[in-house]
């Protein structure tokens, strides 16, 4: 078949919002772009099509968000989240190029919903799009596509072929053919590599088996590797990823989010032997829940059992999987094949150890502790006792990886000498690390994206015009 | 509502919504949604009647076909919508029309007009058929009109009532009381066809893309609709109280409601046959089609008949264009509570059921 004989002014591998949000802002620059998506078009977008909101800085409420959100608030819940590992420059300049990014967004096709609708927890930090990740993708690709950027489904690139800090060439498949591609410019918004099993072995051993992935098979991790190989710094712990609890029953690729569970906080969670291992009440969910995956993970086989009570059930969102419910607690124990009797004892010693006299309230943090037991409940802990009582098999849930390539404010990739590589970029969670090292904020990801992807798209426009 | 495989296929994907959430801003059945957790067959029936099918929810759905769940809301909500019509069908031997809808639609609009047809020229002195200066009674008497039109329309009626009492038992709420702002916001909803407006963006006709275009095409076609039943109705006024009979002159009210409902009844119905044949085929059901196909184009017939009677009131073919236009009136008043029609009721109702739950608060959300 013929070839790409044209050499584009950019190439941008991946097809997630990072990609879309590189690969518009280049075309409107004027550069001629080529946008290589590994998935085929119905599975397009990466983990963005999982996704529902964006993290976004500003000064007063506006029609998708509440209140105020400053900077120096985001800085802080981001510093708190990474424990410092961040850095400052690029996470201030990332936080305040948020506030700016909707105008942009809305012209692009992407729609928000109001506000103060719907059940949006984060109606004050965080932007939500109307329809969610996939909808927002939907539109990126319909404006990417009406502004004549060419679109390449079912084409991975394979090598960016760096020689001396510029990439010269690119090696790719187009759906399964392969072709090699000249760009003046190279954006890399290929992700991360949590799909990609064999390399989760590396760090996590035969555990993996059990993990399930969150999001898109087809983050792999190609690019990456590729780059990290050619010597481009690395950043962000390899060992690393982003791992929270989901129901058992999970699809081990592309479950997203209905595969979450909400109920860790109103239940008591054991492990397969029956015992409880942490904490299920010390803070609220959503700055707990991104700890529960590691958790489960370290536990014998990577498999974990949220009990709780009519009381407690009717508190949290469902999951896609029914409940399993029972009359006593020794049926439900048998249902979930764990032993019965410890259960008992588990869920006897819990109830015991709650403090009585407290007032519930599962709005904020109640104080509502058990005493004596290792490790206590420090918050919304009842006695499990009014049935119907129900359970959910829980397992990792692996949401993205930490890994990436180091990049500096205008979205370039550098090499470990410290030189910025001449014609090569990176947005989105391929280069996420630099900023979010360790642990999760909300619509994070999707800012980071946005905002680097445009940063990248408008930078390798201008350097490819010069 | 029987447990049908249809229900428990909507039921599924419905759970699948509830632990999702993401489309709650396109429409009114995902908040309705978010109340609970337990779906009976009934309120599945309610969720499929409250569906508009716009389809922004199939687009923007993260488990659609071809992920292996294949979740598909607006498809597997039109397949109860239209076990749902034949289940609250009265009298209950009539359900069985449903199973055969378009066929069952175009017999009656030719029985209509061959009938009308066959009884004019009986009733008639052949010349005056084909006479310039006849009038509208000359052909069919005025009094035949009313009897059959008072009988036909008034029985459909019944029928729809009927139904709407048999949607409500099974579908509507539990508990609560109907207060006049429940009424108020369901009738802004109807009126307004907000719920085919995907959040204010508009419907997903064949792709991502939004589009207004189904929801101004119903709104002309509906509204065409009632501005049509409005010129009939001064007719009868003009002609019962006012004592002056038609023909009225070109620029009275009742020729020109006529006109301005008829064409806009054409743009609409055509408008919307011609988006059956570039929708996309996934989030719909073509089993559906036919009879959805045969109500538009017997509402265009409708409206093209009256406007070529008023076209040729004055000349010899009058009196066929009478018979044609009065005989897919009685085609459509005789099939009216057997119809897609039935939507309007069914969905209003729906919609009335959502209004009064606005105010409770979603599950697990908080």
């Amino acid at each position: 078949m013929p070839g790409r004989q044209q050499t584009y002014d950019v190439l941008v591998a991946g097809g997630g919002n990072a990609a879309l949000c590189a690969a518009i802002t280049a075309r409107q620059a004027g550069a001629s772009v080529l946008l290589v998506e590994s998935a085929p078009k119905a599975f397009r977008g990466g983990n963005s099509r999982h996704t529902r909101n964006l993290r976004a800085m500003h000064a007063q409420p506006n029609a998708v968000l509440t209140d105020a959100y400053t900077e120096d608030e985001y800085w802080d819940d981001l510093l708190r989240v990474t424990g410092g590992n961040t850095d400052e420059a690029l996470a201030r300049m990332t936080i305040r190029a948020s506030s700016g990014v909707f105008g942009w967004m809305q012209q692009a096709g992407v729609r928000f919903q109001p506000s103060l609708t719907g059940t949006l927890n984060l109606g004050r930090t965080n932007a939500f799009f109307l329809g969610g990740g996939k909808a927002l993708v939907n539109a990126y690709y319909l404006t990417a596509e009406r502004l004549g950027v060419e679109i390449l489904y079912d084409s991975e690139v394979i090598s960016l072929n760096l020689d001396d800090g510029t990439v010269r060439s690119i090696d790719i498949t187009y759906r399964g053919f392969p072709e090699t591609i000249y760009a003046r410019c190279v954006v890399a918004s290929s992700g991360g590599f949590q799909a990609n099993l064999d390399w989760m072995r590396e760090y996590w051993g035969d555990a993996v088996d059990n993990f399930v992935i969150r999001g898109t098979p087809y983050n792999r991790g190609r690019v990456l590797k590729n780059l990290l190989d050619q010597g481009v710094a690395a950043i962000g712990d390899p060992t690393q990823c982003h791992a929270v609890a989901l129901d058992a029953r999970a699809p081990k690729f592309d479950g997203g989010i209905t595969t979450r569970l909400d109920s860790v906080p109103y239940s008591v969670v054991v492990n397969r032997n029956g015992d409880r291992f942490y904490d299920e009440g010390e803070d609220v969910w959503p700055k707990r829940y991104a700890i529960w995956g590691r958790l489960i993970a370290q536990q014998p086989g990577q498999i974990a059992y949220s009990i709780c009570d009519a009381k407690a059930f009717p508190l949290f969102m469902p999951s896609v999987f029914p409940a399993i419910k029972a009359d006593t607690l020794e049926e439900l124990a048998a249902k979930l094949k764990l032993d019965p009797a410890k259960i008992r004892a588990t869920i006897d010693s819990f109830n015991n150890a709650v403090k009585p006299g407290q007032s519930f309230d599962n709005l904020k943090l109640d104080g509502n502790r058990t005493q004596g037991l290792t490790p206590d409940k420090t918050n919304w802990a009842r006695a499990v006792d009014k049935p119907p009582f129900y359970g959910y098999p829980l397992r990792p849930g692996i949401t993205f990886t930490y890994l990436g390539v180091r990049v500096n404010d205008k979205a370039q990739v550098l090499m470990e000498n410290g030189q910025a590589a001449g014609n090569l970029f990176a947005s989105g969670e391929i280069m996420a690390g630099n900023i979010l090292g360790k642990g999760y904020l909300a619509g994070f990801g999707m800012t980071i994206g946005t905002v680097f992807g445009r940063i990248a798209g408008q930078e390798a426009a201008r350097r490819a015009g010069n | 509502m029987q447990e049908t495989e249809a229900v428990a296929r909507a039921r599924r994907d419905i759970e699948i919504c509830n632990a999702c959430r993401y489309c709650e801003g396109f429409c009114a059945v995902f908040p309705a949604v978010e109340l609970r957790r337990e779906f009976a067959a009934g309120d599945i029936s309610y969720l499929a009647n409250l569906c508009h099918n716009c389809r922004g929810c199939y687009y923007a759905c993260q488990y659609a076909p071809p992920h292996e769940w294949g979740v598909n809301v607006p498809a597997a909500l039109a397949e109860v919508r239209a076990e749902s019509y034949a289940a609250y069908a009265w009298p209950r031997p009539l359900a069985k029309a449903f199973a055969r809808n378009g066929t069952l639609l175009s017999l009656a609009a030719a029985l209509g007009i061959a009938l009308v047809l066959a009884l004019s020229i009986l009733t008639n002195r052949s010349a005056s058929f084909s006479t310039a200066q006849a009038s509208f009674y000359d052909i069919i008497p005025l009094w035949a009109m009313q009897v059959t039109g008072t009988a036909t329309f008034g029985f459909s009626l019944l029928a729809m009532a009927m139904g709407v009492r048999n949607f409500w038992r099974d579908a509507g709420p539990k508990h609560g009381r109907i207060g006049p702002s429940a009424v108020a916001i369901a009738l802004w909803d109807v009126l307004s066809l907000k719920n085919l407006g995907g959040g204010g963006n508009g419907c997903n006709d064949n792709s991502e893309a939004f589009s207004m275009r189904r929801r101004w095409l119903h709104h002309a076609m509906f509204y065409g609709f009632l501005l049509c039943f409005a010129a009939t109705a001064t007719g009868f006024v003009y002609h019962a109280f006012l004592d002056w009979p038609a023909p009225y002159p070109l620029l009275s009210a009742p020729v020109l409601l006529g006109t301005v409902g008829g064409i806009l009844m054409i743009a609409g119905t055509i408008g919307l046959l011609a988006m059956k044949f570039t929708d996309d085929p996934v989030p719909n059901v073509r089993r559906l089609l036919g009879g959805d196909v045969a109500l538009l184009m017997l509402l265009a017939l409708i409206a093209v008949s009256g406007l070529v009677l008023l076209a040729v009131r004055a000349t010899g073919a009058m009196g066929l264009a009478m018979a044609v236009h009065l005989g897919c009136i009685l085609a459509f008043f005789l099939v009216l509570p057997y119809s897609k029609m039935v939507h309007a009721t069914y969905r209003s109702a729906a919609l009335l059921r959502r209004a009064m739950e606005r105010n409770i608060k979603p599950l697990g959300g908080d």
